[in-house]
């Protein structure tokens, strides 16, 4: 009698045994399935873009080399050149780190090494909720604050210029940059600063000479992360970039950035047009592409 | 209890399947399962759109026909029903000879005007065509040059491929390569009309829909820009509305909404959305 119930007990724990094991399998598929999604959609957003916007000039003739360097962005008369959006990108995202990058450098020392706790307790959620705002946002801000604000006190001709695209996509980078240069510089270890204090250096300079240089690769990072968020931002830009389709040549001119390309007339094409969208999307995706690779390289040497 | 917890997961599972297959499969559930009832596909113009948009409702309310819209422009719209992937395209500009010339026919369903606004300060109140368009091609670039104050102008324009666009440089003659190139390019009305009203150097073009005491209008070669003027050709800056369908390819159903359109029911909604009932 007791012979079959001991067989029967280690039959059933080894059933029991058998489902957790299974249940184990199941669920490490199932979370596989989940971590693969992303990928699938980023080779899919890929996959199509590129299949979209490579077929004007592998399948119907027009030149790369025209497409980048062509002045001329009429659809209708069949002219497609985005130079224009290109520099405007540059111009504008550049111009955004002149103004970002000292403030949101600034804000970060200030909250990591000046600002009393409570201060900082203040600062610090105001500037994490500075990012959680939508970018439509901050272009009804800019074009009811910035652009009348520009028109009516330098005497501007029109208000939507690149000067108006730089100050939004400056507020806009400034989160970015400071909550990632604020933990780059609260990493650098207490022992650098005791040791550049007790040799006499000031504060300041002990923020200048040796902590900030210490969290460099870490504020590398967060300017490369606000970099990318100019370049790639689209509905605020819309709003007070203007749009024209010239290559600015001062800081009122009004641009067309890549992405307002995109958004502005992706709901009125078709055909070519639409594909030649398509094709700003990879050209706006390689200096997204380029960034990342320089991140990259950034953080494997802070590694180092 | 082993068993039963073993059911759970099956059953997780399949709500999980269900609700994925139940995701993908929403869209075309929603179209074929209406399969009893007519449906009429239009598509056509972002202009034509809204307003084909406020007549489907109204006329599904009370007609089991099932009436899908596609906003994808004019050419576009009319293209497709030459192909016959729409029953009926929409088009806020006039048919070229060869769209006619596959055997389109085309029905007016209303009007409407699109007007050239400024600052309410601009003093310039009245243009004739051949002014309109050397503004917008640049050839005049201060309102000084038209009897206002010496201010540089600032063109503002809708984006390349919209119909409102299409129809004002055809109306005014000038290509999408003529167009000033430091004009702004505002999407939308509306965009148009902000622009325009915080701008003292702007001017712009919008529909009549828009018009509001934020804006001053300018008359064209004379004439003020209302719906009457529009009806009796005397404002030229006016374009059709158009639904337009091949021969033969019409349902009954299509038919049916194009009469419920053309009804005073149908052009009292029109009129309601803002553009200019035909009759």
């Amino acid at each position: 009698m007791s012979i079959p119930t001991t067989n029967k007990q280690t039959v059933e724990i080894g059933k029991a045994n058998k489902r957790k094991y299974m249940l184990e399998k199941v669920s490490q598929r199932l979370f596989l399935i989940c971590a693969l999604l992303s990928v699938i959609t980023l080779l899919l957003i890929i996959g199509f873009v590129f299949y979209k916007g490579a077929h004007p000039f592998v399948a119907e003739g027009y030149s790369f080399i025209d497409f980048i360097f062509g002045s001329d962005w009429v659809p209708s008369e069949d002219k497609f050149g985005i130079f224009p959006m290109i520099v405007a990108s540059i111009f504008a995202t550049i111009g955004a780190l002149i103004i970002g990058v000292p403030i949101g450098l600034f804000t970060a020392i200030f909250l990591a090494e000046i600002a009393s706790e409570r201060l900082a307790k203040i600062i610090s959620p105001a500037v994490q909720l500075l990012a959680g705002i939508p970018s439509v946002l901050y272009g009804v801000f800019g074009l009811a604050i910035i652009v009348p604000f520009l028109q009516n006190t330098f005497g501007l001709v029109k208000g939507q210029s690149l000067i108006a695209v730089i100050l939004v996509l400056a507020i806009m980078m400034l989160p970015t940059i400071v909550t990632v240069a604020e933990t780059a510089i609260r990493a650098v270890p207490q022992t650098y600063r005791e040791g550049s204090l007790a040799l006499g250096v000031s504060q300041i300079g002990t923020i200048f000479k040796v902590i900030v240089p210490a969290a460099k690769s870490g504020i590398m990072t967060a300017i490369v992360l606000g970099l990318g968020r100019a370049i790639g931002e689209t509905m605020a830009v819309i709003l007070v970039a203007g749009n024209s389709l010239i290559v600015p040549t001062s800081l009122t001119d009004s641009v067309r950035p890549l992405t307002t390309n995109i958004a502005l007339e992706m709901g009125y094409a078709f055909g070519t047009h639409q594909e030649m969208l398509f094709a700003t999307g990879i050209v706006l995706f390689s200096f997204i592409l380029i960034l990342n690779f320089v991140l990259a390289k950034i953080s494997s040497k802070g590694g180092n | 209890m082993i068993s039963l917890n073993k059911v759970k997961i099956g059953l997780l599972l399949l709500s999980i399947l269900t609700v994925l297959t139940a995701c993908s499969n929403n869209n075309k559930d929603t179209t074929e399962s209406s399969g009893n009832n007519a449906t009429v596909s239009i598509s056509g113009s972002t202009s034509v759109g809204p307003l084909a948009e406020k007549l489907a409702a109204k006329y599904t309310e009370k007609d089991n026909t099932n009436i899908e819209i596609n906003q994808i422009g004019s050419s576009a719209g009319i293209t497709n029903a030459i192909s016959g992937v729409s029953e009926i395209g929409m088009s806020s500009r006039d048919l070229k000879e060869e769209e006619v010339a596959s055997g389109l026919n085309e029905v007016i369903i209303a009007y409407d005007g699109i007007v050239v606004v400024t600052h309410p300060s601009n003093k310039v109140k009245d243009l004739t065509m051949e002014q309109v368009k050397q503004i917008f091609t640049g050839e005049v670039t201060n309102w000084s040059e038209l009897g206002g104050d010496d201010l540089e102008i600032v063109v503002v324009s809708r984006e390349d491929g919209s119909g409102s666009r299409d129809a004002f440089q055809e109306i005014v003659e000038y290509s999408s390569g003529e167009l000033i190139r430091n004009s702004i390019i505002a999407s939308g009305n509306g965009n148009i009309k902000t622009t325009v009203a915080n701008n003292k150097h702007a001017v712009g073009f919008i529909s009549f829909e828009y018009i509001d005491e934020n804006i001053s209008t300018i008359d064209i070669n004379g004439v003020e820009a209302t719906a009457e003027n529009v009806l009796q050709k005397k404002y030229s800056l006016s374009r059709p509305f158009l639904f337009v369908y091949k021969e033969g390819q019409l349902t009954e159903a299509g038919q049916q909404f194009i009469d419920f359109i053309l009804s005073e029911e149908g052009q009292l909604i029109a009129a309601e959305a803002g553009a200019i009932p035909i009759k």
